[in-house]
Parts: C-alpha cells; sequence; structure tokens
C-alpha cells in the first residue's frame, strides 16, 4: 500500500510538475550543473593525477634513485671565462658499496655513468648518452632485448669494448644496414654492436635533476661499467664557447633496490644520514619515487577537495533555487492544499507531496546532469587530450547529493505546505 | 492542543427511534485574538441530525454559520463541548484522525468546486479514495460509474478548466459521494452558477437525499433552503430558531 502510494505520489508529482515545464526546467538547470560539475571536475582531478602516479610508478617503488648533482656554488664559478676548473664531486664507488654494506633491506645497488657524447657510424653522427652499467641493470630498471643481448658479467670483467643500443639510437645510426655486430666509434674508441634493446618505461630516461620528466630520450649505449671507467675516464672534459671545463665524477646514477616497499620507508633516512657524513657538500639528489607517489596521492586527494567543493556550491545553490521554486509553488497551490485535506490528506500526506516533488526535481536534475557529467570528461580527451576518468564513485557521489539536496531543501517547503490551517487554504485566493 | 473541560458521555439513543448520525452538545467556539479582544462565534449549540435527513443552515455573516460549518466538516475542532460522528467524538481528535475522519465520512462540496487543476475528471473523483490508501485500480470502476451517475461519463478525460461551472460542481458531488460518506456538507453549492444549473446541482443533491444520503447545506438563499426537511436560522453563534419544512422519511434503507 505504500509503494502504491508512493507511485501514485511519483506520478503526481511529474503531473504537476509538468504543467509548468519551462520553470521546472529551469529549477532542474541549477542541479544539472552541479552533478555535472561534480562528475566533470573529479574525471579531469583523476585523470590527471592518474598520469603522475603512472610516471612515478614507473620509476619503480621498491626503488629508492641517488643522483650526482652540481653543487650550486660550483656552477657559478664555472661560469668564469678563461678559467679552467677541475670540479670534483658527485657519488662515488665507495658510496655504492657502503649502501649496499650497510642499509638493511637492500637488495641490489645499481651504479650507473652517464656521458653524453656522439656516436658515429660510416657518415652518421648522432649525440647520444653513454650510460655505463652493470648487467642486472635491465632487472632494475627493465628493458626488453629485441635482437642480442645485453651487457654480460664477462664484457664486465674483461672491459669488453661492446654496447648495447636502444632501437630509437639504432635507427638513426643504422638507417640501412643491420646494426648487430658493426663497429661504432664513441669518442676515440669503437664498440662492437651486441645488441638491441628498449626501455620498459621510457620515463626511466636520464632526467634532469629536479625534474621527473626530462627530454625524452631514446638516445642511449649501454657499456659495461668498467669499460666505462677505463676508456673514458674519471675526469671528463667539456668544451663550451672557448672554455673547458674538467669534472671528476666517478658514478652519476645509483639506483638502489629495495627487497619491498616497506623497506623503502626505513631506508631513505637511513641513505639520507649515511650520504651526509661522507659528501660535506650536497652534491647528490636522492628521488624516492614511493614518497613522490605518496605526495602525489596526498596532492590529489587536495585537488579533489577542493574541485569538489567548487563543485558542491554549485549543487548547493542548485538547491537553493529548488526551494525557492517550491516555497513559491506552495504559496501558488495554497488552495489545493486546503482541498486536498479537506478530502482527508493528513499533513504528512502533503509533506509527502511537496518532498516527491522536490526530489523529483532534483533526482530528474540528477539524472541528467549525469549524462551530461558524463559526456563533458569524454569531449574534453577528444578536444584537450587531457587524460580524463569518470569514477563510479563520483557518478554516485553526485547523484546522491542531489538527491539529498532535494529532500533537505524540499522539508522546509513541504512543512510549510503541511502546516497552512486547511481552513485559511481554503478561503485563499 | 486545549482539552474540552469533561469527556462528554455515549450519546444516548433519541426516543423517536430515528437514528442522530450527527449530535452536537454544547459546543463553545472562542478566538482569542488578543487579551481583550475575544470573539465567541458559538456558544453552546445543541444540534442533532437524523440519518437520511436533508438539513440546510442559513444566517447573516457573522452568525457562527461558517464556524459552524468549519466543525460539522471536522476542519476545526470545538473549544468545548462534544461532536458525535457516526459514533465518534471527532470535537477532541487530533489532526491525523481529524484528516481521516473527514476522508471517511464528510463529502465536501464547496461554491467555488474547488477540483484539482492538474487532475483530470475521474481523477478528481478519486482523490478522497487516494488518501485512504484505497488501490485506484480497483476502484476505478466504483468512479466511473459516479462520473456516468452525474452526467459526465463522456468527458471523464477533462481537466477542470475545459468543463463549465455546473460540470464542475457535477464533478464536486460525485468526489463528495466516492468515500460513501455519513454526511455531505455544501457549502453554498449554488453561489457561484446561474440559476438554472445551479436548479440542476439542488436536483441532484435531492435525488442524492432521496437515495438516503444525510445533507447539511450551507446558504443564505431562502429558496435553496426551502428543499431541505429542516431549515436551521443561526444568530450571535446560537441556533436562533428551526423551522421544519416537511418530515424526514424513515428507514430510507
Amino acid at each position: 500500500m505504500v509503494g502504491f502510494k508512493l507511485i501514485s505520489s511519483v506520478k503526481l508529482g511529474i503531473k504537476s510538475l509538468l504543467l509548468h515545464k519551462l520553470r521546472s526546467s529551469l529549477t532542474m538547470l541549477g542541479i544539472i550543473f552541479g552533478v555535472c560539475s561534480v562528475i566533470a571536475m573529479l574525471a579531469i582531478g583523476e585523470g590527471a593525477s592518474y598520469e603522475a602516479q603512472e610516471a612515478i610508478k614507473k620509476l619503480g617503488s621498491n626503488n629508492i634513485i641517488i643522483r650526482s648533482l652540481k653543487p650550486a656554488e660550483e656552477s657559478r664559478q664555472s661560469g668564469n671565462v678563461g678559467r679552467t676548473f677541475l670540479l670534483d664531486y658527485g657519488l662515488k664507488y665507495s658510496d655504492g658499496s657502503r649502501l649496499a654494506s650497510t642499509i638493511p633491506g637492500v637488495a641490489r645497488v645499481l651504479p650507473m655513468r652517464i656521458i653524453r657524447e656522439s656516436v658515429r657510424f660510416d657518415q652518421n653522427e648522432v649525440p647520444c648518452q653513454v650510460i655505463g652499467t652493470l648487467p642486472y641493470y635491465k632487472e632494475i630498471v627493465g628493458v626488453d632485448i629485441l635482437r642480442g643481448r645485453f651487457l654480460t658479467e664477462m664484457d664486465e670483467l674483461y672491459q669488453e669494448n661492446v654496447c648495447v643500443l636502444t632501437l630509437g639510437l639504432a635507427s638513426r645510426l643504422f638507417p640501412y644496414q643491420d646494426p648487430l655486430k658493426m663497429s661504432i666509434k664513441v669518442g676515440s674508441s669503437y664498440y662492437r654492436v651486441v645488441g638491441m634493446v628498449r626501455e620498459k618505461n621510457t620515463v626511466e630516461q636520464r632526467t634532469q635533476s629536479g625534474k621527473l620528466s626530462g627530454e625524452p630520450l631514446d638516445n642511449n649505449i649501454y657499456i659495461p661499467l668498467s669499460t666505462s671507467r677505463s676508456r673514458f675516464g674519471e675526469i671528463l672534459t667539456r668544451m663550451s664557447a672557448g672554455s673547458f671545463q674538467m669534472e671528476k665524477i666517478e658514478l652519476h646514477q645509483i639506483t638502489v633496490q629495495m627487497k619491498d616497499t616497506s623497506a623503502v620507508e626505513a631506508a631513505d633516512p637511513q641513505i639520507r644520514t649515511l650520504l651526509k657524513h661522507f659528501h660535506t657538500r650536497n652534491d647528490y639528489e636522492l628521488i624516492v619515487p614511493l614518497e613522490l607517489l605518496r605526495q602525489a596521492r596526498q596532492t590529489q586527494r587536495i585537488f579533489n577537495i577542493v574541485l569538489g567543493s567548487i563543485a558542491a556550491i554549485s549543487l548547493l545553490v542548485g538547491g537553493i533555487g529548488i526551494m525557492n521554486i517550491m516555497l513559491a509553488t506552495v504559496t501558488e497551490r495554497t488552495r489545493e492544499i486546503g482541498v486536498r485535506r479537506a478530502l482527508g490528506a493528513k499533513k504528512r500526506d502533503i509533506t509527502a507531496q511537496f518532498l516527491v516533488e522536490t526530489v523529483v526535481l532534483s533526482v530528474g536534475g540528477g539524472l541528467v546532469g549525469v549524462i551530461i557529467g558524463v559526456i563533458t570528461p569524454i569531449a574534453v580527451t577528444h578536444l584537450s587530450g587531457m587524460k580524463t576518468i569518470v569514477t563510479l564513485s563520483s557518478v554516485l557521489l553526485a547523484f546522491g547529493i542531489s538527491g539529498a539536496i532535494g529532500i533537505i531543501f524540499g522539508l522546509y517547503p513541504a512543512n510549510a505546505a503541511a502546516q497552512l490551517d486547511p481552513i485559511e487554504a481554503l478561503r485563499h485566493e | 492542543m486545549k482539552m474540552p473541560e469533561k469527556q462528554a458521555p455515549a450519546p444516548p439513543k433519541p426516543a423517536n427511534g430515528s437514528e442522530a448520525i450527527i449530535r452536537i452538545e454544547g459546543i463553545d467556539k472562542t478566538y482569542v485574538l488578543s487579551a481583550e479582544n475575544i470573539v465567541h462565534a458559538l456558544r453552546g449549540v445543541h444540534l442533532s441530525i437524523d440519518q437520511g435527513s436533508y438539513v440546510a443552515i442559513m444566517g447573516p455573516s457573522g452568525s457562527g454559520k461558517s464556524t459552524m460549518l468549519n466543525i460539522l466538516g471536522c476542519l476545526d475542532r470545538p473549544t468545548s463541548g462534544s461532536y458525535w460522528l457516526g459514533g465518534e467524538n471527532v470535537a477532541t481528535m487530533p489532526d491525523d484522525e481529524l484528516s481521516e475522519a473527514r476522508g471517511k465520512k464528510i463529502g465536501f462540496i464547496f461554491q467555488s468546486y474547488n477540483l484539482i487543476a492538474q487532475l483530470t475528471v475521474i481523477e478528481n473523483i478519486q482523490v478522497p479514495l487516494f488518501y485512504q490508501g484505497v488501490d485506484l485500480a480497483a476502484s476505478q470502476g466504483r468512479c466511473v460509474e459516479l462520473a456516468k451517475l452525474v452526467g459526465l461519463g463522456d468527458r471523464m478525460d477533462h481537466r477542470p478548466a475545459q468543463l463549465s461551472g455546473g460540470q464542475q460542481q457535477r464533478v464536486a458531488i460525485a468526489r463528495s459521494l466516492v468515500n460513501d460518506p455519513i454526511m455531505i456538507l455544501a457549502d453554498e453549492p449554488t453561489g457561484n452558477l446561474d440559476s438554472r444549473t445551479g436548479t440542476e446541482v439542488l436536483e441532484m443533491i435531492g435525488q442524492l437525499n432521496a437515495h438516503g444520503k444525510t445533507i447539511v447545506l450551507v446558504t443564505h438563499d431562502d429558496k435553496v433552503a426551502a428543499r431541505a426537511h429542516r431549515v436551521i436560522h443561526m444568530k450571535d453563534g446560537l441556533i436562533d430558531r428551526e423551522v421544519i419544512n416537511r418530515p424526514v422519511p424513515h428507514a430510507p434503507k
């Protein structure tokens, strides 16, 4: 019986609302915009943070990355024209072994030397990064071996002049030939190409210090660390605009792989303390992807709260609009209320009638808002290429709020209608 | 809520054997407008109305006629006194029960018809049933029958705005019958109608009475009042005099 009464009330409500189509649809607009903006804003926020989080995840949440950094005061001095300095900074081989031996929970420590050089084959010369590293680079950073093989322990042991190219570099250097077993010239030495790889996470490319994303490089040559050490030496000379500059860097980057993510948190301050002890200057930086991920999520939460509250305010305004119209409707229909009361309607029947109308308005607006709110992010993605993610929870949230607003803002007018004196209401013109 | 001073006893059976379906005993109604300004609209009115009778209430404005109508219609509660309607004292009922009493026991016919604009004829007839929680689909047949009874069988899907005044008042009559009430309370039913349609409506009300419905009609028109069995004249919150036009036919059922 209650169900039947409810269905009839909803039908009656819709009927009454249809009497004033323009008024009803204008009233609904507030809710439509509110719901639509909640969904669209959360979708855009979600999409933006998803991309950032994916980028961080590629760095490996089990890893801690330590990079050599040119100290600020040294770089100012090096600007002096005509003067030659030997800058000695950065991570040392001893840092790597210390980290491996003292920090608990360390699985592996991967040292890297990263040198910018040009690589030549025949007439082609391509600028690239020569990465001197160890064979297990391919597991820690993640590379797909497309042809041939990656570096091996033997290459490392015998300081072999072998190299592995990334696909992009190989195609630029060898437009016509098969690069395997060819010899290429890097600096003053020749290296034999033994394999071609593709890095799984291109974001992991050498980035500029302090930034997450640098040049999108697919220009890597991998050589054994020992080879890099003996062929290039510890002192790197860079010529620029008539002056040249010498830098003594042992290692450019150390990637510490922890056994699990829980060890990362504990290791972070330990590594900082350890490095601080052995480095007088701040010539390194620590990147903890897990921490970044956490920060990104934190940022996203704040972002969502801000966007959500802006949207919620528009929903609130929509709700106030509904309340306003319903109050006007109650006044306008005072006589109808009187008649209904005379014909046996209880106060709660009148409350229910007007509440149902308000809820029909707001839920109707909510439904339309959901449809537009789902379409809007698709359109945004289509037009601007921004990634958007519509989550079910945001749709439910927006829809739920619109329903709640209908009830909250409907209660007052509905109650006002129910409290009317039937005699007065019947006399109302 | 203000309670009457004492609970009235159950209504005694009248001596003449006919059923007094409505009994009003010592009803007072005072409106306290301010501390000094107290209006006594009714001052201890006694009235009993038999089943099947046709009663007209007349009186100048300010005589307490409207207040009487509101109390008879369970729209208002008396300040004191008791009002027995079909065996129940409605004078002390809380609001919800009073609403229910209106819905079940009284059929209203208003001067200005008071149909609900957004509903069709048949839906308007159904409104009292809706608030009784009656299944509208099941009672559809009865509503159609009533619409035909008042001669609107071919206009059941029309809205009030599409009907003439007389037709609207006929819809209101059908609506007043749908819950099979103890009493039909008509407030100036012909006040907005021309004399021809007014007569039609009065004929219809007369027929209802002939079929046993108890009718209470408020009017200031002597011709209208002349159709009733009894005419009650009110003055200054009291029944001034009572005229019996013709006797109530016995045992109509």
